[in-house]
C-alpha cells in the first residue's frame, strides 16, 4: 500500500515539477528581451559558465581522444584495419562523446555553480531585494545566466571534440604509427558535414538548453535554507546527467534513423 | 506629487491575510503620512514582516484594502508594481546587498537600472549617499568584507538611492552591536527628514526605537493591540504593552507554548488521551 | 576582474571555439573536398542494389562527386530506383553508366559512374540510361559451385 502510494506520489510530483519547469521556461523567454538589450550580463555570464570550463574541457578532450585512440587501433587492427582509426575517432567524437561529455562536464562544473549562485542569492533575499527595487529577477539574474549557458556549451562540446581528434592523432599517427594521409583521408570521405557535425553541433546546442534551464531553475526553485541550496546543486547534476543521456537517445534516434 | 501632504501615504485598511490555513493577519488598519516614522512592534512570527511585504506588494491582501501613494495596490499589475516600487526604497534584515558586486555597485545598482545618467553622474550620487551613511570611503570594498553594522548602512544608501517616497525597514537593529545600533537607529531617522520621505520600521527593539519614531503599533496574534506616540507607550497601562517594554517573560504573551497542566504532564496522569 | 578582460577572455573562448568548430567542418570533415552545397539530381534503376544506403558516396574515377539522396522500390519495374546528388561544377554526359561497386572487400558500397561519349549533359531530374548492378556474393559463389559442378561431369 505504502509502496504504490509513494510510485503515485512521485508521479504526481514529476509532473507537477514538469509543469513548474514549463512555465519557469516560459517566463524566462518572455524576460530574456531585456537581458539581451544589456548583451554585457550575458558576456559576464559566458565568462563564468563557458571560460572558466575551457581548461577542464579541453584536458578531457585530450584524454578522451587518446583513449579511443589506443582503444580504437587495438581492435581494428585485428581486422586489418588500423587505417579506419581516423573514422572512428572522429565520428564517436563528433556524433556522440564530444556533445555528451562536454554536456556532462559543464552540468557539474558550470551548472552546479549557477544553482548554487542563484540558490544562494535566493537564501540571502537578494533576489527578493531586486525585485523591491523594480528589477525583475528573472531578467536580470537568470536570463543571463540561461543564455550564457546555452551560447557557451556548442561551442564547449566543439573544442572537446576537436581536441578528441588532435588526442587520437597524437595516439594513432605520432605514437603508434597509422598512416597520416590514410588517418585524415578516411576520416573526411566517412565523416559528413551535415549529417555527422551539424547534427552533434545541434545535440550540444539541445544539451546546453537542457543544463542550463535545469540550473537556474534548481537555483531559483531551492529552499532558501543551506540545505536547500545543497540540494538543488545536487538536482542539477542528477537530472541534468540523466537529462543529457535521454535527450541523447532521443536526438539519435530520430537523426540517425536512416543509417 | 498628487498626494496632499496631510493624507495618508500608506494606508490600511481591514487587511486580512492567511498561509493557506493558517491566518496571519486578522484585520489590521494603519496609517503613515509623509515625514512620519512609524514602528510596527510585536513579538517574533506575529505577522510584522508579512505587513512589510504586503505594503511593498510583494504579497496581496486576501481581503482589505492597501493604499500606497493613493494607488491601491490590488488594482495595479506587475508594470503599475515595478513603476510604484521605483519609489519605495526596503532594507531587508541582513542587507541583501548582491554579494557579487562592490559596495559603490550595489548603491549604484537601482540607479543603472532606472536611470539614464551618464556615468560620472551616477559616480557623484553613490558617493553623496555612501557618505551620508558614513561610507564613502569603503566604496571599493565587497559586501563579504564589511562587518554587519556597515552592511546594514550600504544596504540603506542603497535603498535611499533614488530617493524614495517610502522606506522600509525589516528588522532593522537585529543582530547589531549597541554602537553600530544606535548609528543605524540616527541614520533612519535623519534620512527620513531629510528626504521627506515616511518610513515604516518593523522590529521588536523597542528602547531603540522610542528614541526615534513618531508613531508606533503594537501588533499581535494579527491584530493591533496598542499604538500611540512614544510618550504614550511609556505611559500606558495596556498590559501588553507593558511586558513587551518591561521585557516581562510571561503577561498576555503567554511563556509557555500551550500545554497541558504541568502536574499531569510531570506527574505522569494519563489527561487528555 | 574588470569588464574590460573579461570581454577579451570571452572573445578568446568564442574565438577558440569557432576554430574547433571550423577544425571539424574543414579537416575532419568533408565540407572542404566535396561542395554539395550546389547539385542537381540524377536518377538510375538497379535490378539489384546490394547493401547501398543512403548518404553513400557516388565516385567517379576515385573522387567523390555527390551522394545518394533518397533510395526507392519501383512497383512498375520492379527494380531499385537510386536518387543522387551531384555537386553541380561536375557534369557528366548523359551516357554515363552508374554501378554499384564496392570499396575493398568488406568496405561500403558506393555508385561509381564512368562517363560516356555523348555531347549533351545530364540535367537536372534526369535517369541514367545503363546501370550495372550490385554483385552479390552469394550468387557469386552458387555461381562458381555450378560451374564447376558442371565441369566436373565433363
Amino acid at each position: 500500500m505504502n509502496f504504490f502510494a509513494s510510485i503515485g506520489a512521485g508521479v504526481v510530483n514529476g509532473v507537477w515539477k514538469l509543469g513548474l519547469v514549463a512555465r519557469f521556461f516560459a517566463l524566462l523567454l518572455r524576460y530574456s528581451g531585456q537581458s539581451f538589450l544589456r548583451l554585457h550580463l550575458t558576456i559576464r555570464e559566458i565568462y563564468f559558465g563557458g571560460v572558466l570550463s575551457l581548461v577542464i574541457i579541453a584536458v578531457s578532450g585530450l584524454f578522451v581522444g587518446m583513449v579511443l585512440g589506443l582503444q580504437g587501433y587495438e581492435t581494428l587492427q585485428r581486422f586489418g584495419s588500423g587505417d579506419a582509426l581516423g573514422v572512428l575517432v572522429a565520428l564517436s567524437l563528433v556524433r556522440e562523446l564530444g556533445p555528451v561529455v562536454a554536456g556532462l562536464l559543464f552540468a557539474s562544473r558550470a551548472g552546479s555553480a549557477i544553482a548554487a549562485e542563484i540558490g544562494l542569492m535566493k537564501t540571502t533575499e537578494q533576489l527578493k531585494a531586486m525585485d523591491m527595487m523594480a528589477v525583475n529577477p528573472i531578467a536580470r539574474v537568470v536570463a543571463p545566466r540561461f543564455w550564457g549557458g546555452v551560447i557557451s556549451m556548442p561551442l564547449l562540446a566543439a573544442i572537446f571534440s576537436a581536441m578528441g581528434v588532435f588526442g587520437g592523432w597524437l595516439i594513432g599517427v605520432v605514437l603508434i604509427g597509422v598512416d597520416e594521409g590514410a588517418f585524415w583521408s578516411q576520416m573526411q570521405s566517412a565523416v559528413d558535414f551535415r549529417h555527422d557535425i551539424m547534427n552533434g553541433v545541434i545535440k550540444s546546442a539541445v544539451f546546453g538548453v537542457a543544463v542550463s534551464l535545469i540550473a537556474v531553475f534548481e537555483g531559483y526553485d531551492c529552499t532558501p535554507t543551506a540545505e536547500g541550496v545543497s540540494r538543488a546543486i545536487t538536482r542539477t547534476v542528477v537530472s541534468s546527467a540523466l537529462a543529457i543521456l535521454a535527450l541523447d537517445f532521443v536526438l539519435t534516434s530520430f537523426m540517425f534513423r536512416g543509417l | 506629487m498628487s498626494v496632499a501632504s496631510n493624507a495618508p501615504l500608506v494606508e490600511l485598511k481591514g487587511v486580512r491575510f492567511a498561509y493557506g490555513e493558517r491566518e496571519i493577519l486578522k484585520g489590521i488598519d494603519l496609517s503613515v503620512r509623509r515625514g512620519q516614522l512609524v514602528a510596527i512592534m510585536g513579538g517574533s512570527g506575529c505577522g510584522k514582516t508579512t505587513l512589510l511585504r504586503l505594503i511593498g506588494g510583494q504579497l496581496r491582501a486576501a481581503s482589505g484594502q492597501v493604499t500606497v501613494g493613493g494607488e491601491n495596490l490590488s488594482s495595479l499589475g506587475r508594470s503599475g508594481m515595478y513603476a510604484l516600487r521605483r519609489r519605495m526604497g526596503m532594507l531587508f534584515q541582513f542587507g541583501a546587498l548582491f554579494t557579487d558586486m562592490s559596495v559603490f555597485d550595489n548603491v549604484a545598482f537601482p540607479l543603472r537600472e532606472h536611470t539614464r545618467l551618464p556615468p560620472e553622474l551616477i559616480r557623484d550620487l553613490v558617493l553623496m549617499k555612501l557618505n551620508a551613511v558614513g561610507l564613502r570611503g569603503a566604496g571599493g570594498l565587497m559586501p563579504a568584507e564589511l562587518s554587519g553594522g556597515m552592511a546594514r548602512r550600504v544596504a540603506l544608501a542603497r535603498a535611499v538611492a533614488l530617493d524614495p517616497m517610502l522606506i522600509m525597514y525589516d528588522e532593522p537593529f537585529a543582530g547589531l552591536d549597541p554602537i553600530s545600533l544606535g548609528v543605524i537607529g540616527q541614520l533612519i531617522r535623519r534620512l527620513n527628514d531629510a528626504l521627506g520621505a515616511a518610513s515604516i520600521m518593523v522590529t521588536h527593539d523597542i528602547h531603540e526605537s522610542l528614541e526615534i519614531v513618531d508613531y508606533v503599533y503594537f501588533v499581535s496574534d494579527g491584530q493591533i493591540v496598542a499604538e500611540g506616540t512614544p510618550d504614550q507607550i511609556r505611559a500606558s497601562r495596556d498590559p501588553f504593552v507593558h511586558q513587551f517594554v518591561c521585557a516581562e517573560a510571561d503577561g498576555p504573551v503567554p511563556f509557555h507554548y500551550p500545554a497541558r497542566d504541568v502536574a499531569d504532564d510531570l506527574l505522569g496522569v494519563e489527561g487528555g488521551r | 576582474m574588470s569588464r574590460t578582460t573579461l570581454d577579451l577572455w570571452v572573445g578568446i573562448f568564442v574565438v577558440i571555439g569557432m576554430a574547433a568548430l571550423f577544425f571539424l567542418a574543414l579537416r575532419v570533415g568533408n565540407l572542404a573536398s566535396v561542395d554539395l552545397s550546389q547539385t542537381y539530381t540524377v536518377r538510375a534503376q538497379f535490378d539489384n542494389i546490394g547493401g547501398l544506403k543512403v548518404r553513400a558516396p557516388v565516385k567517379s574515377a576515385g573522387v567523390v562527386v555527390g551522394r545518394v539522396e533518397e533510395i526507392r522500390f519501383d512497383i512498375n519495374t520492379y527494380r531499385a530506383e537510386v536518387v543522387f546528388s551531384i555537386a553541380t561544377r561536375y557534369e557528366f554526359p548523359r551516357d554515363t553508366i552508374g554501378s554499384i561497386l564496392t570499396s575493398g572487400l568488406l568496405g561500403e558500397q558506393y555508385i561509381g559512374l564512368d562517363a560516356g561519349g555523348d555531347i549533351d549533359m545530364l540535367q537536372n531530374g534526369d535517369a541514367l540510361q545503363i546501370t550495372q548492378s550490385a554483385v552479390v556474393l552469394e550468387k557469386l559463389i552458387g555461381q562458381f559451385l555450378f560451374d564447376r559442378a558442371g565441369s566436373a561431369t565433363d
